[in-house]
C-alpha cells in the first residue's frame, strides 16, 4: 500500500515536470516572445530590452528554464497583467480557488446523490419506465452544452421566474465573516444562517449547471455496473445465504459496483474543472474558471500559468486520493 | 441369496423415513411461445434425513435450474416453474420471499462450481461466513466471528485467525472451496445442495474436497443432493442415484445397483468414462453425439438419436419412467430397449445387492 503511494506520487511529480515544461515551451513560444506579451501596447524598445534583461531572456534556455521552475515552486508566478493588474497571479489563484472547491463539492454531491441511487433503482428495473426515462434523461445530460444549460437555467430561474440569483457568490448588502472563502461553510461554521443560505442560493444554479455531466456519466456507469454484479456468482452466493435485501445491496451489490464508479468520480474532476470555466463564466461566480476564461481573454499570461499549473496538480492529486480509495475498496490492487 | 426381514425387499432408508425434500414433477419452462425451453420436465425425487442422492447427467441437463428452483434462486423473471417442491412438508415454490430467506442459509443451504466467482471478491472471508451465522443465529458479531473462525477451522483451513481477514484472491482454489462449505454449514442446514463442488478443482483436490463433505454430512446427519456430471463423484458418496438427461429423469437406483447393472444406454455410456486418477481429463464426452441430437419428449426417447441400442419404438412412443421389473419400486427406469442385466456374479468388487434377481 505504501509502496503503491510512493509510486504514484512519483508519477504525479513526472507529470507536473511534464506540464511545466510544457508551460515554459508555451510562454517563449507566444507571438512576439513573452517580453511583447508582458508589456501589451506599451513596449518600447528599451522597455523590452530593459524586460529581456531583467527576466534574464539572454540567458541560456535551461537556466531560463530553472529559474522558472524554481519561481514556480515559491508559487511565484510574476504579476497579473490582465484585470486583475497589479495583483501577484499567485493570489488571484489563491483567492478564487475556495469558491470553485465549494461550487465543485456541491456540484460533485448533487450528482453523486441522485446518480447513484438512481442508477441502482434503474439497473434493477431495467428495461421499465423509469430506467428508460432516466436513460433518456441522462443522454440529454451528456450531450447538452455546458453553457447552454447554464444560460437556460440562469434564463428561467433567476430571469423568470426571479427564485435564485442570477450571478454572483453573495447579495449585496450580507455580511459575512470569512473564514475559509467558501462561503456556505463560512456562513456554517460562523452560524451566520443568512450569510450561508444566501451563498447557497448563489451556489444552486451554477452548481446543478456543472453537475449535469458527471451525473450523467456516473448514473450510467453505475446502472451498467450494478446490472453486471446483479449476474456474479458471488450475488447468488449471498441470496442463497438467505441474507436480507438490505445486506445484499449494501454489502455484496454496491461495494463491487461502485469500484467502477470511483474511476470514474475522478476522471470526473476534470470535466468538472473544464465545466466550472464555462459555468462560473455564465453565472459570474467569482471562482478560478471564470479567472481562466479572463485570463484567456486579456492574455493574462502569468494568470493563465497559475491556474493552469494549479488546476493540473488538484487533478492530480484528486486521481490520487482516489486511486488510494480504490485500492482501499479494492482488496485485490491493495494485496498485490 | 439373504432371507430378507421385510416384505418388500427393495426397501430402502427414503422409503422408510419420511423424506425431508420431496420434489413432485418439477418442470421449469424458460421463455414463451414459440422459444419456449422446458429445462427441466417432470423431475421426482426425495431426500430423507441424512440421506445423499446424486442427480448426475451431461452439462445442460437440467441439473443446475433444478437445484435453483428448489432453492428460489432463479432470476426472477423469464422463467415459469410448475410443480411442488416440498422441505418438511412446506411447499417452497409458492413460499413468499421472507419465508423463503429465513430459510435459505439455515435450513437449506448451497455450494457452487466455481469457488472464485461464488466468493465475493471486495468482503473479507471472516465477514462472508460470519454474516450467515449472524443473519440466522441470534448471536453478536464477535460471536458470529469466533463461530466462523470454529467453522473455518472444521472445514480445515489452516490458520482460521488469519484467514477471516483474507479476501478469495489470497486463497487457492480448494481452500476457496472450503470457505463456501464453511459458509453452507455454519448454521447447520439439514439439507444442502451441492452442484458440481469439485468441477472447477483439480484431481487431488477433488478428492479431499469430496472427501469433507461426506465427513461433515455423515456427523451431522445432513441430507445432501450431490449435483454432478462426473459418475466418478457420486461412487463414493451416493446412496441413491438420479440420471437427468434433457430435463427428465432417466434411471433411478441405489449407488451399488448402478454401478453393477446399469439399465439405461446413457447410464452405461457415462459409466465408460468415468476418468481415472491421474488420467488426463480432457472435456468428456461419455457418449457419441451430442445434446444437440436430441429429439423432442414428445416425439420419443431425447437420447434415441445418441443410443446404440436404439430401436423404432424408441423415436415413435415417448418412454415412461416406470419401475424396472425385477428390481423393485425404487429403481425406475425411462427406456424402451435398456442394458441387459448381467448375471448376479459380474466380479465388479461390488457388494452383492439383495435384490437380485
Ligand atoms: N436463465 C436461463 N435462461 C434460459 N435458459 C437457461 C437459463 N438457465 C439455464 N438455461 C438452460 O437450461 C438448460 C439446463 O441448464 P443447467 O441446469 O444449467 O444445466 P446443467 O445440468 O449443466 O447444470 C440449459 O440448456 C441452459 O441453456
Ligand atoms: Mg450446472
Amino acid at each position: 500500500m505504501l509502496r503503491f503511494i510512493v509510486r504514484r506520487l512519483l508519477q504525479a511529480v513526472l507529470a507536473l515536470f511534464v506540464l511545466s515544461v510544457l508551460l515554459f515551451a508555451w510562454l517563449r513560444s507566444l507571438p512576439g516572445g513573452v517580453v511583447s506579451a508582458l508589456l501589451g501596447e506599451r513596449g518600447t524598445p528599451a522597455a523590452a530590452a530593459e524586460l529581456r534583461a531583467q527576466l534574464g531572456l539572454d540567458d541560456p534556455i535551461f537556466v531560463q528554464y530553472w529559474r522558472f521552475l524554481e519561481r514556480a515552486l515559491r508559487g511565484d508566478f510574476g504579476i497579473s497583467n490582465g484585470v486583475y493588474r497589479g495583483e501577484p497571479a499567485w493570489d488571484v489563484f489563491v483567492q478564487r480557488l475556495p469558491a470553485t472547491i465549494e461550487l465543485s463539492i456541491v456540484a460533485m454531491v448533487i450528482a453523486l446523490t441522485l446518480a447513484i441511487p438512481l442508477g441502482y433503482i434503474a439497473a434493477r428495473r431495467k428495461g421499465g419506465w423509469l430506467d428508460t426515462g432516466s436513460v433518456v434523461f441522462s443522454l440529454i445530460g451528456v450531450a447538452v452544452p455546458v453553457f447552454f444549460l447554464a444560460y437556460v437555467l440562469k434564463y428561467i430561474f433567476a430571469v423568470q421566474l426571479g427564485w435564485l440569483p442570477p450571478s454572483g457568490r453573495a447579495s449585496v448588502g450580507i455580511n459575512a465573516t470569512h473564514i475559509t472563502n467558501m462561503y456556505m461553510l463560512d456562513g456554517l461554521m460562523t452560524r451566520e444562517w443568512d450569510a450561508a443560505w444566501d451563498a447557497f442560493k448563489h451556489l444552486i444554479l451554477p452548481a446543478v449547471a456543472l453537475s449535469s455531466i458527471p451525473f450523467a456519466i456516473i448514473f450510467r456507469i453505475t446502472r451498467a455496473a450494478v446490472i453486471d454484479v446483479m449476474e456474479e456468482d458471488y450475488v447468488r452466493t449471498a441470496r442463497a445465504k438467505g441474507l436480507t435485501a438490505r445486506t445484499i445491496r449494501g454489502r455484496h451489490i454496491m461495494r463491487n459496483a461502485l469500484i467502477p464508479v470511483v474511476t470514474i468520480v475522478g476522471l470526473q474532476i476534470g470535466a468538472l474543472l473544464a465545466g466550472a470555466v464555462l459555468t462560473e463564466k455564465v453565472f459570474a461566480y467569482q471562482g478560478i474558471g471564470q479567472a481562466l476564461a479572463i485570463g484567456f481573454e486579456r492574455r493574462d499570461y502569468p494568470v493563465l500559468q497559475v491556474l493552469i499549473m494549479m488546476a493540473a496538480l488538484i487533478y492530480i492529486v484528486v486521481n490520487l486520493l482516489v486511486d488510494i480509495a480504490y485500492a482501499v475498496i479494492d482488496p485485490r490492487v491493495r494485496t498485490k | 441369496m439373504t432371507a430378507q426381514p421385510t416384505a418388500d425387499p427393495a426397501l430402502d432408508r427414503s422409503a422408510r423415513t419420511a423424506p425431508l425434500l420431496a420434489v413432485r414433477d418439477l418442470t421449469v419452462t424458460f421463455g414463451r411461445g414459440r422459444r419456449e425451453f422446458r429445462a427441466v420436465d417432470g423431475v421426482s425425487f426425495d431426500v430423507a434425513p441424512g440421506q445423499t442422492v446424486g442427480l448426475v447427467g451431461e452439462s445442460g441437463c437440467g441439473k443446475s435450474v433444478t437445484s435453483l428452483a428448489i432453492m428460489g434462486l432463479l432470476p426472477a423473471r423469464g422463467n415459469t416453474i410448475g410443480g411442488s417442491a416440498t422441505f418438511a412438508g412446506e411447499e417452497l415454490l409458492t413460499m413468499s420471499g421472507n419465508e423463503l430467506r429465513d430459510r435459505r442459509g439455515r435450513d437449506l443451504a448451497m455450494i457452487f462450481q466455481d469457488p472464485l466467482s461464488s466468493l465475493n471478491p471486495v468482503v473479507p472471508l471472516g465477514t462472508q461466513v460470519a454474516e450467515v451465522i449472524e443473519r440466522h443465529k441470534r448471536v453478536s458479531r464477535g460471536e458470529a466471528r469466533e463461530q466462523a473462525r470454529a467453522m473455518l477451522d472444521k472445514v480445515g483451513i489452516p490458520d482460521p485467525t488469519r484467514r477471516l481477514k483474507e479476501y478469495p484472491h489470497q486463497l487457492s482454489g480448494g481452500m476457496r472451496q472450503r470457505a463456501l462449505i464453511a459458509m453452507a454449514l455454519a448454521c447447520e442446514p439439514r439439507l444442502l445442495i451441492a452442484d458440481e463442488p469439485t468441477t472447477a478443482l483439480d484431481v487431488t483436490i477433488q478428492a479431499q474436497i469430496l472427501a469433507l463433505l461426506k465427513e461433515l454430512v455423515q456427523d451431522s446427519e445432513t441430507a445432501l443432493v450431490m449435483i454432478t456430471h462426473d459418475l466418478g463423484v457420486v461412487a463414493g458418496l451416493c446412496d441413491e442415484v438420479n440420471v437427468l438427461y434433457a430435463g427428465r429423469i432417466v434411471e433411478r437406483a441405489g449407488r451399488h445397483d448402478l454401478f453393477a447393472r446399469p439399465r439405461h444406454p446413457y447410464t452405461g455410456g457415462l459409466l465408460a468414462s468415468i476418468p481415472r486418477l491421474h488420467e488426463e481429463r480432457g472435456r468428456l464426452t461419455p457418449v457419441p453425439g451430442s445434446v444437440s441430437d436430441n429429439i423432442p419428449w414428445e416425439q420419443g426417447c431425447a437420447f434415441a438419436p445418441r443410443c446404440s441400442s436404439a430401436i423404432d419404438v424408441c423415436v415413435q412412443q415417448t418412454p415412461e419412467l416406470v419401475p424396472d421389473p425385477g428390481h423393485g419400486p425404487d429403481r425406475l427406469l425411462r427406456c424402451h430397449n435398456p442394458l441387459p442385466a448381467p448375471p448376479t456374479a459380474a466380479g465388479s468388487g461390488q457388494p452383492a445387492e439383495e435384490e437380485t434377481p
